[in-house]
């Protein structure tokens, strides 16, 4: 019994160690490869990978789509307990255009990454920014929107274009792409800094500062619950676009979707997806295009 | 307005979603409390033997888990099995082993902790009766034990419920992540929901919690004499 117990434990330990000298190496470069069963009758770099090519996907019936769950309006639960939103929107396309079932994986921001590194979704459809780095670990299809910054201001003194900030009070939140890109390009403007979005926006309803920025997303959804608040500046700043990815080389599924993508630009489906999913959120008055992006073209 | 958070909790099916949430934490939870109880009580027996080798090992298995966030190991557990070995677990399985991994080094402790807190002329005394080993266990060091270890081992239960909020982050959907669904669907329309539903959860993790408090101040009563 203590013997077997001893090995039960040296075991565990082994395995668990192991683990995490594989995780490491992952982490430093090199592809990530399963030894587990070969995809088999699938094409050529098909067989071994930890992804599902399209194929393999068609076959099963059913598309693994990974999602926010708590993410208003771009993917959350409703009071039904069905996923809803922006992305969710998508999804369901792709998911009825492919022929197959779908099933949704509620993920976080920090395990996106690893969701599609170990193959355990298809596609990532959270709201995903392209980065740089993350591309060197995942692989990004066409984009299907776009962020900007965004500065809303009191409608009494409204601020419509960066000029109009010179010397004036401008509220970020701390570590935001607001905070970098006025520190660099605008350095006359007087920046107030909080932590908190909430301590930020308060600051603006109290008049300590003449204008906030932030993802205009958040800027056009806090300005149409608060009163007397309009977004001036709807698009500022280096454009990051957001797009489906998938496991890196997993290039049937990529193609697949990039031809999707384009393809829904004949019928303007982003613009009917805003519509029906963020236009509730942002209002009416929004210029979409600042927003959705048709068949995978940035202007 | 005093109304209007509340009315959240019974739009569609938000109740028993809450509900459906607090299972799967429970489920999770007790399986691996249940399983390290068993382990636990094994590891804690087996720490107590003075073999170098035995004392090495299990000291390391101890301290790996005592040190490594429960965090980090269910990221090794649900993406790094299937990085390394290409074995494939879901959310659920990956949780229960991880916090049976952890439970049972935690009770594996606190059995040693106790054992051992067993003065040696209770061993003595027993032999001077004349009784064998195995009555010694039986009838002295094990009733000992056992009423050493119930606060303990509550504590850890209470603390491993409450711990499953973490699994989240490998795609379980429990109570709490149920609970911040529901508060973000309602972001726009409901802003003061978050109150109403953590107050719920509180209560919920109550109900689900003090049930196990209650048995252990019954056993410490009936103990007493």
């Amino acid at each position: 019994m203590k013997k077997a117990m001893r090995w039960l434990l040296i075991f565990t330990l082994l395995a668990a160690v192991l683990a995490g000298c594989g995780a490491k190496e992952n982490g430093s470069g090199g592809e990530t490869k399963a030894q587990g069963e070969n995809g088999g009758e699938t094409k050529a770099q098909g067989d071994g990978d930890i992804y599902r090519t399209l194929d393999e996907i068609r076959e099963s019936g059913k598309i693994v789509i990974g999602v926010f769950s708590d993410k208003n309006p771009f993917g959350y639960v409703d009071e039904n307990g069905k996923y809803q939103g922006y992305d969710v929107y998508f999804a369901e396309r792709i998911a009825k255009d492919l022929g197959v079932e779908i099933e949704y994986v509620s993920t976080e921001a920090a395990s996106r990454v690893e969701y599609l590194k170990t193959g355990k979704v298809d596609v990532i459809l959270a709201n995903f920014t392209v980065t740089e780095e993350r591309a060197q670990e995942v692989d990004f299809a066409l984009p299907y929107m776009k962020v900007a910054l965004g500065v809303v201001s009191p409608d009494s003194a409204l601020i419509t274009s960066a000029d109009d900030l010179k010397g004036k009070t401008l509220i970020v939140a701390k570590g935001t792409t607001a905070e970098t890109y006025f520190t660099e390009n605008y350095p006359d403007v007087k920046l107030l800094k909080f932590d908190q979005y909430t301590e930020a926006y308060n600051a603006l309803l109290d008049g300590r500062g003449d204008a906030l920025s932030t993802d205009n997303t958040e800027v056009l959804a806090w300005a149409l619950q608060n009163e007397g608040f309009s977004v001036g500046i709807e698009s500022l700043g280096d454009l990051d676009t957001i797009a489906p990815a998938v496991s890196k080389g997993n290039t049937t599924l990529m193609e697949w979707i990039n031809e999707e993508i384009e393809a829904l630009a004949d019928e303007q489906f982003f613009h009917e997806d805003y519509k029906a999913t963020l236009e509730p959120v942002y209002g009416s008055e929004v210029d979409i295009d600042s927003l959705v992006v048709e068949g995978g073209k940035v202007e | 307005m005093q109304d209007l958070g509340i009315r959240v909790l019974f739009m569609g099916n938000n109740f028993l979603r809450l509900l459906g949430g607090l299972w799967i934490t429970l489920k999770i939870s007790l399986l691996a409390v249940a399983l390290s109880v068993v382990l636990g009580t094994l590891l804690g027996a087996v720490m107590t033997i003075k073999h170098p080798v035995i004392r090495a090992v299990t000291r390391f298995y101890l301290e790996f888990i005592r040190i490594m966030p429960q965090l980090v190991l269910l990221f090794l557990v649900y993406f790094g099995l299937t990085k390394s070995f290409g074995i494939n677990l879901s959310g659920q399985v990956s949780a229960v082993i991880v916090f049976t991994l952890w439970g049972t080094a935690e009770m594996g402790d606190l059995v040693r902790g106790a054992l051992i807190s067993i003065p040696a002329h209770q061993y003595e005394s027993g032999a001077a009766l004349g009784l064998t080993k195995a009555q010694i266990f039986l009838y002295i060091v094990i009733p000992q034990t056992l009423r050493r270890l119930v606060p303990l081992a509550i504590n850890l239960t209470t603390r491993m419920i409450k711990t499953t909020s973490l699994i989240v982050m490998i795609g379980v959907v429990e109570v709490l992540k149920v609970a911040q669904q529901i508060i973000e669907a309602n972001r726009y329309t409901v802003p003061d929901a978050a109150l109403w539903i953590y107050g719920t959860i509180f209560f919920l993790y109550f109900l689900a919690c003090w049930p196990i408090s209650l048995l252990a101040s019954w056993l410490e009563k009936r103990w007493k004499n």
